[in-house]
């Protein structure tokens, strides 16, 4: 059942899950013995009342009455034993898988993972690799037992009745063998396609929750659920599918189990008329095969569990066998300590394999400068900025210190080149362990500097346990603008010598952001720094602006150059300044007061 | 999590049919194994004892195998049985946990902490199944069962009635008293269950800064760690149980074994006849194996029901439903008056004294710092969060306000536009791929291209969707991708826009545009005001200032002691006290 195909889904979750095989092991010899103990009970019970029957002294049946209450207590004990041990393994096991899945997927991230949506992914690392848990508890195990008991048993019958031994011996391996491969056949299609049904449900939930205000203020809670139901009803159906199919299997057991009696009954009664076997082993050769199949009876279950885990095997090795974006050198070039200088030139690159969103760029970054990219929205800065940061692939050359991009590690890169994001993640943890992401061995000191830098530190100051309160979805609440500061104080903590700001002031109100400007300037007056904005105020003092139209550089200069060129960086400044002159106003407003606003006609 | 708990009862009473199927089919299966059993003894005992030969034992060996033939059908209907009974129950109390979860809103667990909520009402429901399925029908076929064998073994031998009379009602003090123990264990399991599904998706949707920080591959420490908390928590449960399941199974083989060894003693001794004693044997086991099926239905029912208790506690969080009052439709005026909101999780009120008007024609444009409470004021208009104190009152033309608290919340957020500030396209299917237009079109599916249209322009995104590979009808990805930040926020916009509305309520609309599109929106903004709309807007940047005729600047209670304003109705743009 394990080994239907080489190399199958199944095989990789297994491989992912690996260590424990010992452990594992052990588990299904104290089952084996548990099952064992069962059969043998019923075995040695009837020896005693047949034997019993003919009367003789009560002595002679005392080591089957004593071995009656062993086998009773040994049962119950090994089946304690297997239990414990084997679920001990499986929990290893699950642990070594979500390790690797994730893994998988730290392979892909960021650029390799936007073919996931997130609910979908959830329902991946959650649901998949949960299930896996079954592979050894429910398939692997249960099978192993089974196997084991059914080879003692069969030998025994086989020494005490040849004829019997062979026909309980073939219906043991239909049994083992025959019924759970009819099973996953009947249920197969229904299982292949449960496992998409239910991450279907998972995901439309995950999204119907995401978008709970929409939901909500458009009232459409009546479509959602009607959604929902609606891909319940599916589930619900394959469901059926499957218990007929299990039913189907079950029954085929139980015709199993009569066959093997009356076999046994068939072969025995002629042997005992012929006096070929004593009267008394009728009882034993008849009732074993009886026990031995409740044993077997699991198989049916374990078949299913089976087919049941391929559906979420088949999407973990999906993510597997998606390519890295990114192929890492075999041999990384280091890079020299000091930064030198960062140099573009006919640099393309895009998300996608064939479509280029940035073509032609040529850029010299040098150590110290301050450059701003700026542009219309999907003009490609983003872009831009992944290549900085070493998520995309990309032709042409970029020497980082004279060294080519590509043919160093990654995450050398990114010691040098930190960035501060549009939307950064904030992880349920502290507000300190959020901002150590970006220097897990910073001291105290280090931290409330860089809290403070990021003029976080009157509103940590507010919170219950300050830099010890928890954020994130099991913590208290974060504004936009709380977000993006505590990943800024992540960034000034990494202390790269090149930083790329992507937007930083967002999702930031007109002051906070000047002000959250005006200490980058000052936070980050050493370094280089890229930034990429829409925003045009404040760039005067940069060196370089680059402006970016359509993937391509359109025009690069410092701030009069550009606004002497009179293209589209002088239009918009413009424009925007008046509207700064106007906001600038805004506070001197007192709280408190209405103020009339020019109406647009 | 009681053996039967009556709210889970309530989901049950729509399968009561397929129940009693279920245990209908487990009565007669019991009592086919007691003839099989008859049948067993009888063809042992004539062949040992009496020298039959295979002739004459035929016919006995032919209803066996029909008595086998037999339960095998009858296992294959009970299987089906079973599981339509826990299918039905199941699906009825997820769609009512989603839709008590979507009716929450904003404030409730779907918006606060999505990924636990999604893993409770999917994987957790689905762990029902062994309670409905299994648990229910075998808990009425362990009382019906063992009486039956218990009747039977009586007609035979009054010692055997009495060892299994007296041991059988152990098993089930047993497990009621091992089941209290378990109770607080398997709550704290399942906690943990859910913070490390929220772990992994945290991780996970971390993972782009976890590799800026180059700090990806040591999280696989965290994993480890946080997997072997969940070992040793579920370990914990799972000793206790199988503890459980061992002192059970103890106590029904070593009965068995007690009978068997009573038995065969006192038939060597010619106290009882060779049938009776293998008659006895066989029947024994079949009087425990009810009740042991019982503990092990519930211990795998456990996971489920402590899914059931947290599923409970969401069914049982009141909705701000508000009233039945309904709207005369007509321009709406929102009247805020003195409104205090304070989270219980917060030292500070979000909102502390806000007073303001805002009549139809105008726009109210809504500035300050963060954290100011701009989007808890937005919540509170929306009927999501309740007032603390004070009050959201709307007014149609000169009637007296009403308190929002009284209105019919569906039927009053029917006639608002929203743009949340951390907006979402979803389609109005929840489809994973959306067309632009379905989502564009969320509430209203029958609005004309041409309006359509005209939204997506005054949002300034109409000449990127015409450029767009299938223009109106490409296809969405879930997470947005393939549009930018910007094109995501205006396609909100625009749909906001489409929203046939007398109240619209816009947070940052502009937050990721650039200035020309600002302009752009902001003109459509002010042309909704003209048209004569309520229009309360949270502005970030001056452009929106512009177009307001009226500014409410909310400050962190902090900062400024209390976020207020006052400005009165029918006094636009006029100060009427400062404080």
């Amino acid at each position: 059942m394990v080994t239907t195909r080489p190399r199958g889904p199944v095989r990789t979750l297994w491989a992912g899950m690996s260590g424990q095989r010992a452990e594992l092991a052990g588990a299904g010899v104290l089952g084996a013995i548990a099952s064992a103990s069962a059969v043998a009970l019923l075995g040695t019970s009837a020896w005693l009342i047949a034997t019993a029957a003919e009367m003789p002294p009560v002595l002679t049946l005392t080591v089957a009455a004593v071995m009656v209450r062993f086998l009773a207590l040994s049962r119950a004990l090994f089946r304690y034993g297997e239990r414990l041990v084997g679920h001990d393994a499986a929990f290893r096991g699950l642990t070594e898988l979500r390790v690797t899945v994730y893994r998988n997927l730290e392979r892909l991230a960021p650029s390799g993972l936007a073919a996931f949506g997130r609910g979908d992914l959830l329902a991946r690392l959650v649901a998949d690799v949960d299930a896996a848990l079954d592979l050894p508890l429910r398939v692997i195990l249960p099978w192993l037992q089974a196997v084991l008991v059914a080879g003692v048993t069969v030998a025994f019958l086989g020494w005490l009745l040849p004829g019997a031994g062979v026909a309980v011996g073939v219906l043991s391996v239909v049994a083992l063998a025959a019924v759970p491969w009819l099973v996953a056949r009947t249920a197969r299609s229904a299982e292949e396609r449960m496992a998409p049904a239910r991450a279907e449900l998972s995901a439309t939930v995950v999204r119907a929750f995401d978008a709970t205000p929409e939901i909500a203020a458009f009232g459409s809670q009546g479509t959602a659920t009607a959604r929902v139901a609606a891909i319940d009803d599916g589930l619900t159906r394959l469901n059926a599918r499957e218990s007929f199919a299990l039913g189907f299997g079950g029954g085929i057991g139980v015709l199993v189990q009569g066959a093997a009696v009356v076999a046994a009954i068939v072969v025995a009664v002629p042997a005992v008329t012929a006096g070929t076997i004593e009267p008394v082993w009728l009882a034993v050769v008849a009732l074993l095969p009886l026990a031995l199949f409740d044993v077997l009876a699991g198989l049916p279950a374990s078949a299913l569990a089976y087919q049941r885990l391929r559906g979420s095997a088949v999407r973990i090795q999906e993510i597997e066998l998606t390519p890295s974006p990114v192929v890492p050198p075999a041999h990384p070039q280091p890079l020299p300590d000091a930064f030198s200088g960062l140099r573009l030139h006919r640099v393309a690159a895009g998300w996608t394999a064939d479509v280029d969103t940035v073509s032609g760029l040529d850029l010299d970054i040098q150590p110290g400068q301050r450059v701003a990219v700026v542009g219309p929205s999907g003009s490609g800065k983003s872009t831009l900025a992944a290549v900085l940061m070493g998520f995309l692939p990309y032709r042409g050359s970029m020497l980082l210190s004279g060294v080519e991009a590509r043919a160093t590690d990654g995450d050398d890169l990114r010691r040098v080149v930190g960035l501060l994001a549009q939307q950064a993640h904030i992880f349920d943890t502290t507000v300190a362990d959020n901002v150590r992401i970006g220097d897990p061995h910073a001291s105290d000191a280090d931290l409330a500097r860089a809290l403070g830098a990021a003029q976080l530190d009157a509103w940590v100051a507010s919170l219950p346990e300050g830099t010890d309160t928890t954020v994130g979805s099991f913590g208290i609440g974060v504004s936009g603008g709380e977000r993006q500061r505590i990943a800024l104080a992540r960034l000034l903590l990494a202390d790269r010598p090149v930083v790329v700001l992507d937007e930083p002031t967002e999702h930031l109100d007109g002051p906070t952001a000047d002000a959250l400007m005006a200490t980058l300037d000052v936070a980050l007056a050493d370094r280089t720094v890229v930034l990429i904005t829409h925003r045009l105020i404040g760039l005067e003092g940069f060196d370089r602006i680059v402006e970016l139209g359509a993937g391509r550089i359109v025009a690069q200069g410092t701030h009069d150059e550009l606004v002497a060129r009179d293209g589209w960086y002088a239009q918009q400044w413009r424009l925007e300044s008046e509207r700064q002159d106007m906001a600038a106003l805004l506070p001197t407003l007192p709280i408190g007061r209405g103020a009339p606003g020019p109406v647009v006609t | 999590m009681k053996p039967l708990d009556p709210r889970l009862l309530r989901y049950a009473r729509s399968t009561r049919g397929f129940m009693a199927v279920a245990v209908v089919l487990g009565v007669l299966t019991a009592i086919l194994v007691i003839i099989q059993a008859r049948l067993l003894s009888d063809v042992i005992v004539r062949v040992t004892s009496e020298g039959a030969t295979w002739a004459e034992v035929r016919d006995v060996v032919v209803l066996i195998a029909t008595v086998f033939a037999g339960r095998a059908l009858l296992l294959w209907l009970s299987e089906v049985a079973a599981v339509r009974a826990s299918a039905k129950a199941k699906q009825q109390l997820r769609e009512a946990a989603v839709e008590h979860v979507l009716a929450l809103g904003p404030a409730g667990p779907g918006a606060t902490a999505p990924g636990e909520t999604a893993a409770l009402v999917t994987r957790g429901v689905d762990a029902l199944d062994g309670y409905y399925a299994r648990y229910l029908p075998q808990l009425v076929l362990a009382v019906i069962v063992p009486v039956a064998v218990l009747l039977t073994v009586l007609g035979q031998d009054l010692l055997s009635t009495v060892i299994i009379a007296v041991t059988l009602p152990l098993i089930p003090v047993f497990m009621a008293l091992i089941g209290m123990y378990t109770k607080s264990r398997v709550d704290r399991q399942w906690r943990t269950l859910a913070v490390l599904s929220g772990h992994f998706l945290d991780l996970v949707s971390g993972l782009p800064t976890l590799v800026v920080f180059g700090r990806a591959k040591t999280q696989v420490a965290a994993i480890r760690a946080i997997g072997d908390r969940y070992r040793s928590t579920t370990m914990g449960v799972l000793r206790v149980s199988f503890l459980s399941s061992l002192a059970l199974e103890l106590l029904a083989t070593l009965s068995v074994a007690l009978v068997a060894v009573s038995v065969g003693l006192r038939l060597a001794e010619g106290q009882i006849t060779y049938p009776v004693a293998l008659f006895v044997l066989l029947l024994a086991p079949e009087a425990y194996l009810p009740l042991r099926l019982v503990g092990q239905h519930f211990h795998a029912a456990a996971e489920g029901l402590g899914a059931a208790d947290r599923v409970f506690t969401i069914l049982e969080t009141p909705v701000p439903t508000g009233g039945d009052v309904r709207l005369a439709p007509g321009p709406v005026a929102i009247v805020v008056d003195d409104l205090v909101v304070s989270y219980p999780e917060r030292s500070t009120p979000a909102l502390a004294g806000v007073t303001f008007t805002a009549v139809p024609g105008t726009v109210t444009a809504i500035v300050g710092g963060s954290g100011g409470g701009k989007s808890t004021l937005l919540n509170a208009i929306l009927g999501f969060v309740p007032s603390t104190s004070g009050r959201v009152g709307v007014r149609v033309d000169d009637a007296p306000a009403v308190d929002i608290t009284s209105l019919d919340l569906a039927s009053w957020r029917a006639r608002i536009a929203w743009l949340p500030q951390r907006a979402h396209l979803p389609a109005a299917d929840l489809g994973a791929t959306p067309s632009v237009a379905d989502a564009v079109r969320l509430r209203g599916a029958d609005v004309s291209d041409a309006d359509l249209w005209q939204a997506l322009t005054d949002a300034g995104i109409a000449d990127e969707v015409r450029a767009l590979p299938a223009g109106l009808e490409t296809r969405l990805a879930e997470d947005g991708s393939g549009l930018s930040v910007g094109q995501l926020q205006r396609l909100c916009l625009a749909r906001a826009l489409l929203t046939p509305a007398d109240v619209v309520l816009l947070d940052e609309p502009t937050a990721a545009l650039d200035p020309a599109s600002e302009a752009a929106v902001a003109a459509a903004v002010a042309r909704l005001a003209a048209r004569g709309a309520t229009v309360i807007v949270v502005a970030h940047r001056p452009a929106l200032v512009d177009i307001a005729h009226q500014l409410v600047r909310l400050e962190p209670a902090a900062d400024a002691g209390a976020s207020s304003i006052h400005a009165g109705p029918g006094q636009v743009a006029e100060v009427v006290e400062g404080w």
